[in-house]
């Protein structure tokens, strides 16, 4: 249908010698969308396994404190002596999972990666806007891992504070503990190098939403994945320079003997720091001015997914599309007033506090209503079971449980007792974790197809799904529990504290749970491998959707839109038309004559 | 495969709310302060809600997917695209109920912090440090000694860096390693740092603070059954922060007043 256009033909140029540098020209240093987008997924993937085995041998560690770990003690031989992992090294593992995840897979790969390659098809644009600043993006990113990482090979290991990095211990240096030396400075440049990179692509969103759509694309015939897209580069663009501010002021405390969040008076290790007043919670401010709108940011594009994959697989229109459009909207600015709530125990006035907690409610109101269209757009369909739907199905379950429970952290005073408990744990990661989790494997197994032109195996994908339904629950459930028994986060020992020491036979069970379920991704891995390799020929619209990008043949053509532009003519969920649920249309073609 | 889904998910939601209100009465440790009956309290209506809230989306969830899933003989379906006022009635429900919550979830919090001058009431100082809790009572004197961040030596036992030689109110300073408070006696903790930020936490009162360097930040419980209970630290503060603990006494005045006197000749 749409062979590869030569090149020339676009604003790109894309020169075409022959061997190695046209490999590497077309898929290495690439500036397509689609190129780039793959290239994210492929950085995400391996920033999540690293991030899994990292949270594995914590469990294990936890669970089983004398149990000697295989290998470790060859990539740390300080850290974890005779594989048995010392309090600072398990703090080290803890902060690079946390980082990992939250930066490097949850914000990359369902903006980045599926992102930069549906968002422009699905409008109907044939490139992102500025092309070559989605390349640096990409290598910033990446270059932001490797940074990372690093801090697995040096002296005192990567740093141990924490994803959020709380000041003073993240600002005084070496002398607040091992890894808050280099280790500190290093994770420091690379967040810093991340939020400028995502700002990049978020730019490149913003404009392709704003300037690349294609006729008759009106802004309520975007499909619900591209606005969750839109609005998400809309928060980055505005909540993540809070933090490469915070990174800097970091730096200037550690590299130029600034104070920012060190106070005066601070004696560590018996030395006295000799410091002129800085505020360790403007650390805590900008923290969460960033941090709460990247939560949301990195669930708004599977919540839009799931929008999407609900009506398709039901085959009828989304229930609420406007409602959906709003709510991500008012997600959207709300998003920005609850940072507070991560702070209810910091003295904070009881007026902020009061503000914070209402304004954390509120933003509970468009979630439930999107929950609400979810519901109402299963209702009198015909619901068809593909591996993409049972994971949305497995995201509204889970999405409601998370949700649920930060229903009980608004409220200052039940989070006065849950705050810093593995309460929390238990909520960000049945909400970001494991809802932002089932939201990329919907996507891949809904778009491989597109992407690679082969089908994935429904029934590795069932069994999948269900390992990690069942897993994910059995693993995160319990460590409610732990919260209501007040069994603090962040610990590396269950054994000092009595009280946490009666909790073990839990943390056992949640370490089996959690061991099972990472192996159950082994079929996804081994699933995108031979799906790769030798899956069915995929056609050009296997599940009869509606968006732009299955009118594509699969795999997507290089730039295929740029020369015969579609024209849409019909909203994004034209599906069950006259009740039944084989006719529908897809945007881009023809609409019904009769109808 | 519809069977098996909706079944998982009509066993998740039953499982899971037979199993917390089974377990309900032993989830949290006992409570032993109006306070802390007024916490549970709230979480208990927090639980009610959003356990009815849990139940019905699951069982909805669970109830469509096996209703509407496609066969041959319900080959129709609804395109229906919304219906405004059911929508609209939704949410305006949620709103209230989570905002009623929002504002009833405040009233224990900020009692708890409520500036005002209580009378009678006990004043101590609790200090966090890399990686254990020091805490203060002010003495006869009613008055907390200046601390010199430059004479702070554990070696030396002058964990807080008092100076009693030359600052009067140090004199009668009492500095302890664990908490000791008479029972139903009103207490104004003021929480202190000498490093990192640190968080004081006792299940059975359902208190928690920050203790953050270069602040004063008070709280306020009064502990209403005599018993043992342990301090920790909530807060990640370094490599130690897992053994960062210390034990509230709650004694009888008596007790009380001989176990000060005892801690003062220790000085
Ligand atoms: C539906 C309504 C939600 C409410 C009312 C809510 C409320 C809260 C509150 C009050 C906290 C602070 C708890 C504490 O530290 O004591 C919190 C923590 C957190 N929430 Fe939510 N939340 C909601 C949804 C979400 C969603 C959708 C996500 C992610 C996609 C999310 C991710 C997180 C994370 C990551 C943290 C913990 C951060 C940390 O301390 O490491 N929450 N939530
Ligand atoms: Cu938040
Ligand atoms: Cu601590």
């Amino acid at each position: 249908m749409n062979p590869e256009r030569p090149s020339g033909s676009s604003g790109v140029s894309q020169p075409r010698p022959s061997g190695l540098f046209a490999f590497v020209r077309k898929y290495v240093f690439s500036t397509d969308h689609r190129v780039i987008g793959v290239q994210y997924f492929l950085l995400g993937f391996v920033a999540a396994l690293i991030a899994v085995v990292l949270s594995l041998v914590m469990r294990v560690h936890l669970a089983w404190p004398a149990v000697r770990l295989p290998l470790i003690d060859r990539l740390s031989p300080l850290g974890a002596p005779g594989g048995l992992l010392t309090p600072e090294y398990y703090l080290s593992l803890l902060t690079l999972h946390g980082t990992l995840m939250v930066f490097f897979v949850l914000t990359t790969v369902p903006q980045s990666a599926f992102g930069n390659y549906f968002l422009p098809l699905q409008l109907g644009a044939s490139e992102m806007p500025y092309p070559r600043l989605n390349m640096l993006s990409l290598w910033l990113t990446l270059a932001s891992l490797v940074v990372l990482l690093s801090t697995l090979f040096i002296a005192n290991g990567p740093p141990i504070s924490g994803w959020t990095a709380y000041a003073p211990l993240s600002a005084a240096g070496a002398i607040a503990g091992p890894g808050e030396g280099m280790g500190q400075t290093l994770w420091t440049f690379s967040i810093a190098g991340l939020c400028c990179a995502s700002m990049m692509t978020a730019v490149n969103f913003i404009f392709v939403t704003l300037r690349g759509r294609a006729q008759g694309m009106t802004w309520m015939r975007m499909p619900l994945t591209a606005w969750a897209w839109f609005v998400g580069a809309a928060m980055i663009l505005l909540s993540f320079p809070a933090l490469v501010v915070d990174c800097v002021l970091l730096l200037l405390d550690h590299l130029a003997g600034a104070s920012f969040f060190l106070p005066a008076g601070l004696v560590m290790s018996g030395q006295v720091l000799g410091l002129h007043g800085g505020s360790p919670l403007l650390w805590q401010h900008l923290f969460w001015f960033f941090g709460h709108p990247e939560v949301y940011i990195t669930i708004l594009p599977a919540m839009g997914l799931t929008s999407h994959l609900v009506s398709i697989f039901s085959r009828k229109p989304v229930y609420g599309y406007r409602a959906i459009v709003y709510s991500t909207v008012a997600i959207g600015v709300l998003g920005f007033l609850v940072w507070g709530h991560h702070m209810f125990m910091t003295g904070m006035n009881p007026f902020a506090a009061f503000s914070f907690a209402a304004l954390t409610m509120a933003i509970s109101v468009p979630s439930a209503a999107e929950v609400f269209s979810w519901l109402g757009t299963l209702y009198g369909g015909s619901i068809r079971f593909a591996t993409p739907m049972l994971f949305t199905i497995g995201f509204v379950s889970v999405f409601v449980t998370g949700g649920l429970t930060g229903i009980f952290l608004a409220q200052p005073s039940v989070d006065m007792y849950l705050h810093g408990t593995y309460f929390v744990v238990a909520h960000l990661h049945l909400v970001m974790g494991v809802a932002v989790g089932f939201g990329i494997f919907a996507a891949t197994y809904f778009w491989f197809p597109k992407v690679t032109g082969r089908m994935m195996s429904e029934r590795l994908g069932q069994a999948h799904f269900w390992l990690t339904f069942v897993g994910a629950y059995l693993t995160f459930m319990p460590m409610h529990f732990l919260g209501l028994k007040g069994n603090p986060r962040r610990y590396s020992s269950l054994s000092a504290v009595p009280f946490v020491a009666s909790l073990r036979p839990v943390h056992i069970f949640i370490t089996i749970a959690a061991l099972a379920t990472a192996a159950g991704q082994l079929l996804f891995v081994v699933n995108l491998v031979w799906s790769l390799l030798s899956g069915a020929r995929a056609p050009d619209n296997p599940w009869k959707a509606t968006s732009l990008e299955w009118i594509l043949p699969s795999p997507a053509p290089f730039q295929a839109f740029a020369t015969d532009r579609p024209v849409v003519q019909t909203d994004p969920y034209e599906l069950g038309v006259g009740g039944n649920p084989e006719v529908y249309v897809t945007q881009g073609s023809a609409p019904p004559a009769t109808g | 495969m519809a069977f098996l889904v909706s079944l998982a998910v009509v066993l998740l939601a039953v499982s899971t709310s037979v199993l917390l209100l089974l377990s309900h009465q032993g989830w949290l440790p006992p409570a032993v302060s109006l306070l802390a009956k007024a916490v549970d309290r709230q979480f208990d209506v927090t639980f009610v809600i959003s356990g009815v809230l849990f139940a019905s989306a699951q069982l909805l969830l669970a109830t469509f997917i096996w209703k509407y899933r496609s066969t041959r003989r319900n080959a129709r379906v609804m395109p229906m695209r919304g219906h405004g006022i059911l929508q609209g009635i939704w949410t305006a429900a949620m709103a209230v109920l989570f905002v009623w919550l929002a504002v009833t979830g405040f009233v224990p919090w900020a009692t708890a912090r409520a500036t005002e001058r209580i009378p009678g009431v006990l004043v101590v100082e609790a200090w966090g440090e890399q990686f254990e809790w020091h805490f203060r009572y002010p003495g006869p004197d009613g008055k907390f000694g200046p601390v010199h961040p430059d004479l702070m030596n554990d070696g030396a036992g002058n964990y807080l860096g008092l100076a009693p030689w030359r600052d009067p109110a140090s004199r009668d300073d009492i500095v302890t390693a664990n908490l000791a408070v008479p029972v139903n006696q009103p207490v104004r903790l003021i929480l202190r740092s000498k490093d990192v930020i640190h968080s004081f936490f006792v299940r059975e009162l359902r208190i928690k603070q920050d203790a953050i360097p270069g602040e004063e930040i008070p709280v306020h419980f009064t502990a209403a059954k005599t018993g043992t209970y342990e301090i920790v630290c909530t807060e990640l503060c370094g490599m130690g922060h897992y053994e960062m603990h210390a034990k509230l006494f709650v004694m009888t005045e008596s007790r009380f007043e001989k176990w000060l006197r005892k801690m003062a000749a220790q000085q």
